[in-house]
């Protein structure tokens, strides 16, 4: 009986090891541990033994199920490792092997500087204001201290709309400030800024700005600026300075520095020209800025002797061309995919 | 304006140190764009004499010319200048000579034969405006030497300065002069000087009519002129600061203006008319011949200088006539020296288009009380080339009542001062940095200093004026540096926040963001089946683009147009900007808003949809799509409306063919554009967190054949009431027409997930929905496909 159980192990055992693949494995496992196997039947036939022999037999024929089961195991952990081998060198990929692409947009350059812009101007305690496009003679140019005869107005350029308001009452069609025109500049936006929220105020007012300037490499009529107005209790032409100079550091990096020169602007005074310099030691000219023009603080509704302020812009679009070195700004208004896709 | 160094030095000690120069008026605001030396030589060109000159037969517009450079060789030029015969002495320019054009010299041959150099006008030399011929040099000049060795020239340095509208006074060398010697702690060299008028009495009468408009007008008469060339060192100087020499009497005119930013005239006493002077408003469509030759036209707002027999002989401020001229013969003139109403001279200006040395002067202010002292200029500079210059008496001064006053006291405070600036300056301080610059204290008491603005700053009328000029002499770089304590919290508004997440989601789909024209013509409106009710530009750049748009259809679909003519088809592009519709003019301003609209070239309406969809998912948007309504310019039976209420918010689908076809775009195009203003200013809710469920989820699908006339979204609505809160996710993943589905029906595939919160959904629950939801698509008319 011994041998028998011996046999079928064997037998069984030889089996297992000839399965070559996880199939048939699972074929044999069935088959010799099942029901219909050999140490299954000799399993059944126990009870024909002599009751002193049935405990040594069927603690052989369990050893000989265990080591059985023991060996299936094995087998399938080898044949496993074998099969993923397999499929690992078969699944190999060359990685330069790419057909297809990611298709991701990109935001428009002056979108990329005027976020980073915003960026920079929150952390350093600014909030955003937006003004219309099309504004009124009064808010473009009157309430910046540039009454209608004044000369400075004749540098603006400025694009006129034949938007008339109807108006039963009407004197006002004629009057001069009442002429609706492109905004020329950013700064409209103070006036309505001043008119609309109690000081203090820190606020930066990005948009789009028109002037009747023929396209060139560096020009175009129709571009962005970014404007800045601080009015508190005892701002000083220092506090321009070192705000200047902090913008300086946070968005170009701590290795730019900043100056302040005299220059002209009819809505500020003192008047300055921010000039950035590189670490090279060569100088941008980045824009213009100055103390809130007393005339200014009373048109946005201030009383000058309790608020002062200042007052800073440049372009958006500049930044952006000075950023990536594109030498001409049309480039940037082409909405060629060929130049979007660059950045 | 052109700021000569040597002529600068005349005035004040300020030294030849150019670059540094530079950077002091560049310091003070005086910007200087360029350092230029004027009469420099051209290394190169050299003295040569005129062998013989000979015509070629082939040769119409140039002649052959052998020259001789001193060294006995005969060199061969080509010369398209005929001014020149055998014996004359001429500037040549050798081969390799950079000329200051920029051209090189090269031996270019013409009808094969090789040109040894090119000889030189006085123009190509900056010696001048004369190109009409080529330089004649006096003929004992030696021969070989750099020409403007043999010519004594000697060269000036200029600085070229991009002056603001707050100095006028910088358009004399003068103001430049008192700037620099204050920045550097010089004394101006004194030009105290007198009228000596030790001839007899005599007048050049003056009638101002309109004494508003010409607040001073004065003459002084002198005799004793011969007219003749200027010295050396004045025409040079003029020169260098951008200006012909003509004689010595119209040079010293053109001198003391640009010494003194004075503009002045010398008329000839013998050829003016009742020897006087007349100053009225011009009758509307009367007419002068300008010194340019041109007739002008004038209105009654434009000033004329008439004769005393009130024949116009000049516009005021801005051009003299053509008969006043200094002639040959000229021996008595009268030296008129005005000052004019500003705003009223420049609208002259501007309406004639004349924009001359005075009346730019005029425009920008002039001295109100520099008549005087420019006179005795003028007088002392005459001299020089006058020895027998006779000053008369009888100079006539009519002053105006509205002519400035000489002193214009303005109280500066010093707290004022310290208060704008940051700084802690005391009265002293302040003192030290106005006096020399002419901003006199006549007064202090207390924190009040009375300042008299000098009159050669007509731009200074307040306190900030003085405030500024304070901080340019003080130093812009030594007021410090602090960075205020902003109170405030540096935030986006939501509107900017959201606006930002809109960006970040189209670009993350792939979509490209574009700016394109503010402005379109009236063609491009019609082509893109846009209304033509739009707001026009009066003084557009481009005659014909002159509208505002109403909608960035246009532009985008251009940009579209663009790319696929460079072979990028199936372009996805987007643009967030301002557009101007059509409105009932009710308001100070037109309606204007921030839209977005995009474009998927090569895409159909359902597309655009599901963006659409993306966006009202993930930007809490929310409008109703009526396809009853298609807006103009989009594809009829493939587009819709988007309204919340009455208002429509936006339009969605495709771009009608005809407009495509318009505007040159080959690819159907999907089509969303949004009234950002009106979707973002609805705050979305805040999404509220739902337990995921832990139980398993089960999936089947439902085919309808539902009537084209009904939308699917109709049935997507049933089948989401039918299944109520157990849905999880419903997608449409097929549409058929066809076989087995009657025609103008087509059958909807819709595949459901439906989930319990608390247990495993049953079969019999399952099946129980599926019920509910066939029941519900009923009412529709619809039936399951069978």
């Amino acid at each position: 009986m011994f041998d028998e159980v011996r046999g079928a192990l064997e037998d069984a055992l030889n089996k297992v090891i000839v399965a070559a693949t996880l199939d048939d494995l699972r074929l044999v496992t069935s088959d010799v541990l099942g029901k219909r196997g050999a140490l299954a039947q000799l399993k059944a036939g126990l009870g024909a033994l002599p009751v002193e022999d049935r405990k040594a037999v069927g603690q052989a024929i369990n050893d000989a199920l265990s080591s059985l089961g023991t060996a299936v195991e094995s087998r399938r952990v080898a044949l496993s490792d074998d099969e993923l081998s397999r499929r690992i060198i078969t699944e190999r990929l060359d990685l330069t092997e790419v057909t297809t692409r990611p298709t991701r947009g990109h935001a428009h350059l002056v979108t990329q500087a005027w976020d980073r812009l915003e960026d920079v101007f929150m952390g350093l305690g600014f909030q955003i204001a937006e003004g219309p496009e099309v504004e009124t003679d009064f808010y473009n140019f009157e309430a910046l201290n540039m009454p209608h005869s004044h000369p400075a107005r004749s540098g603006f350029d400025t694009l006129f709309t034949d938007y008339r308001q109807l108006r039963a009452d009407d004197d006002t069609a004629t009057r001069d400030d009442s002429a609706v025109l492109l905004r020329t500049h950013t700064s409209p936006v103070q006036i309505r800024v001043m008119q609309s929220v109690e000081p203090p105020i820190y606020m930066i007012m990005p948009g789009r700005v028109f002037r009747r300037d023929t396209p060139d490499a560096t020009h175009m009529p129709v571009f962005h600026q970014i404007e800045g107005l601080v009015i508190d209790r005892n701002i000083t032409m220092a506090h321009l300075a070192g705000t200047i100079n902090a913008f300086t550091k946070a968005f170009f990096g701590g290795d730019f520095t900043s100056r302040l020169r005299p220059n002209y602007f009819p809505f500020t005074e003192p008047s300055a020209e921010f000039d950035i310099q590189r670490p090279d030691g060569t100088w941008i000219e980045l824009g213009g800025c100055g103390m809130v023009h007393p005339n200014v603080l009373r048109a946005g509704g201030l009383d000058p002797e309790e608020w002062s302020g200042f007052a800073f812009g440049f372009g958006i679009d500049r930044m952006a061309r000075e950023h990536h070195g594109i030498d001409d700004i049309r480039d940037m208004y082409s909405n060629d995919i060929r130049f979007i896709e660059q950045f | 304006m052109r700021i000569v160094l040597s002529w600068l030095n005349d005035l004040v000690e300020v030294g030849d140190d150019a670059p540094a120069l530079a950077a002091a008026m560049t310091q003070l605001g005086m910007q200087v764009e360029e350092i230029v030396h004027v009469g420099s030589t051209v290394d190169g060109v050299i003295t040569a004499r005129v062998l013989r000159t000979e015509r070629h037969p082939d040769a119409a517009k140039v002649h052959r010319v052998w020259v001789d450079a001193g060294d006995g060789v005969e060199r061969h030029v080509w010369c398209g200048a005929f001014n020149m015969q055998a014996g004359d002495v001429i500037p040549l320019a050798t081969p390799g000579t950079a000329m200051p054009d920029g051209r090189v010299i090269e031996p270019r041959p013409i009808l094969s034969i090789e040109s040894q150099g090119m000889l030189c006008s006085a123009h190509e030399l900056g010696l001048g405006d004369d190109h009409s011929g080529i330089l004649i040099l006096p003929n004992d000049t030696p021969l070989g030497v750099p020409y403007g060795v043999a010519l004594g020239l000697q060269s000036e340095v200029v600085f070229d300065i991009d002056l603001t509208r707050n100095r006028p006074d910088c358009w004399g060398h003068v103001g430049v002069a008192r700037d620099l010697a204050a920045h550097l702690e010089l004394s101006m060299k004194q030009h105290t000087l007198t009228l000596d008028a030790r001839g007899d009495e005599r007048s050049a009468n003056v009638e101002v009519v309109d004494g508003d408009r010409c607040p001073r007008f004065t003459t002084l008469v002198l005799s004793g002129i011969q007219v003749r060339q200027s010295a050396d060192w004045m025409a040079r100087r003029l020169r260098a600061a951008g200006m012909r020499s003509i004689n010595n009497v119209v040079d010293v005119s053109n001198y003391v203006m640009l010494e003194l930013n004075q503009p002045n005239h010398a008329y000839d006493l013998d050829t003016l008319g009742g020897s006087g002077f007349r100053i009225r408003l011009a009758r509307a469509g009367e007419t002068i011949a300008t010194l340019d030759g041109v007739e002008r036209t004038l209105s009654d707002d434009d000033l004329l200088i008439c004769d005393a027999n009130d024949v116009p002989i000049g516009v005021g401020g801005v051009m003299g006539g053509l008969q006043s001229e200094i002639s040959e013969s000229t021996t008595v003139v009268a030296l008129e020296i005005a000052y004019f109403e500003q705003t009223a001279m420049t609208r002259t200006m501007n309406r004639l288009g004349i924009r001359s040395e005075a009346s730019g002067r005029f425009e920008r202010g002039v001295d109100s009380h520099g008549m005087p002292q420019a006179q005795a200029r003028f007088i002392e500079l005459l001299r020089e080339s006058c020895p027998d210059l006779v000053v008369h008496a009888g100079a006539v001064d009519v002053v105006d009542d509205s002519l400035p006053p000489q002193e214009r006291p303005v109280g500066v405070r010093v707290s004022q001062v310290n208060r704008i600036l940051g700084t802690t300056l005391a009265a002293d301080d302040i003192i030290r940095c106005l006096e020399p610059i002419g901003y006199v204290v006549v007064d202090a008491r207390g924190d009040v200093l009375t300042v008299n603005l000098p009159s050669w700053r007509p731009d200074s009328t307040a306190e900030i004026d003085v405030v500024e000029e304070v901080a340019r002499h003080f130093g812009y770089d030594r007021l410090g540096s602090l960075v205020p304590n902003s109170t405030m919290h540096g935030r986006l508004s939501e509107y900017q926040h959201r606006r930002r997440l809109l960006r970040e989601i189209l670009v993350g789909l792939g979509f490209n963001e574009a700016i394109t024209d503010s402005f379109l013509s009236d063609a491009t409106l019609a082509a893109a089946g846009l209304s033509d009710d739009a707001i026009h530009v009066t003084n557009p750049l481009v005659a014909d683009e002159d509208v505002l748009r109403p909608s960035m259809r246009p532009g985008l679909l251009k940009a579209v147009a663009f790319n696929e003519s460079h072979r990028r088809f199936g372009m996805s592009l987007f643009e967030v900007g301002h557009v101007y519709p059509p409105g009932d003019r009710s308001t100070e301003l037109p309606p204007e808003y921030e839209g977005l609209a995009l474009a998927l070239a090569g895409r159909d309406a359902t597309a655009a949809m599901s963006v659409w969809r993306e966006l009202v998912g993930s930007m809490g948007f929310g409008a109703r799509v009526d396809q009853g309504t298609v807006p103009r310019g989009l594809h009829p039976t493939r587009s819709a409306t988007l309204s919340i209420g009455r208002d429509v918010v936006g339009a969605v689908g495709e771009i009608h063919p005809t407009v495509l076809e318009n505007l040159g775009v080959s690819e159907r195009v999907a089509w969303l554009e949004l009234d950002l203003s009106r979707l973002m200013a609805i705050t979305p809710k805040v999404p509220q967190w739902k337990p995921t469920s832990r139980y398993p989820s089960s999936d089947f699908d439902l085919a309808f054949v539902l009537d084209d006339s009904i939308p699917a979204e109709r049935l997507d609505k049933a089948i989401r009431q039918g299944a109520g809160s157990l849905l999880v996710d419903l997608s449409l993943f097929d549409i058929y027409r066809g076989t087995g589905v009657d025609e103008g029906k087509r059958s909807l595939a819709y595949r459901l997930r439906v989930q319990a919160s608390d247990h495993t959904l049953t079969d019999v629950e399952v099946n129980a929905l599926r019920v509910k939801i066939v029941a519900l698509a009923a009412k529709l008319g619809a039936h399951l496909r069978g």
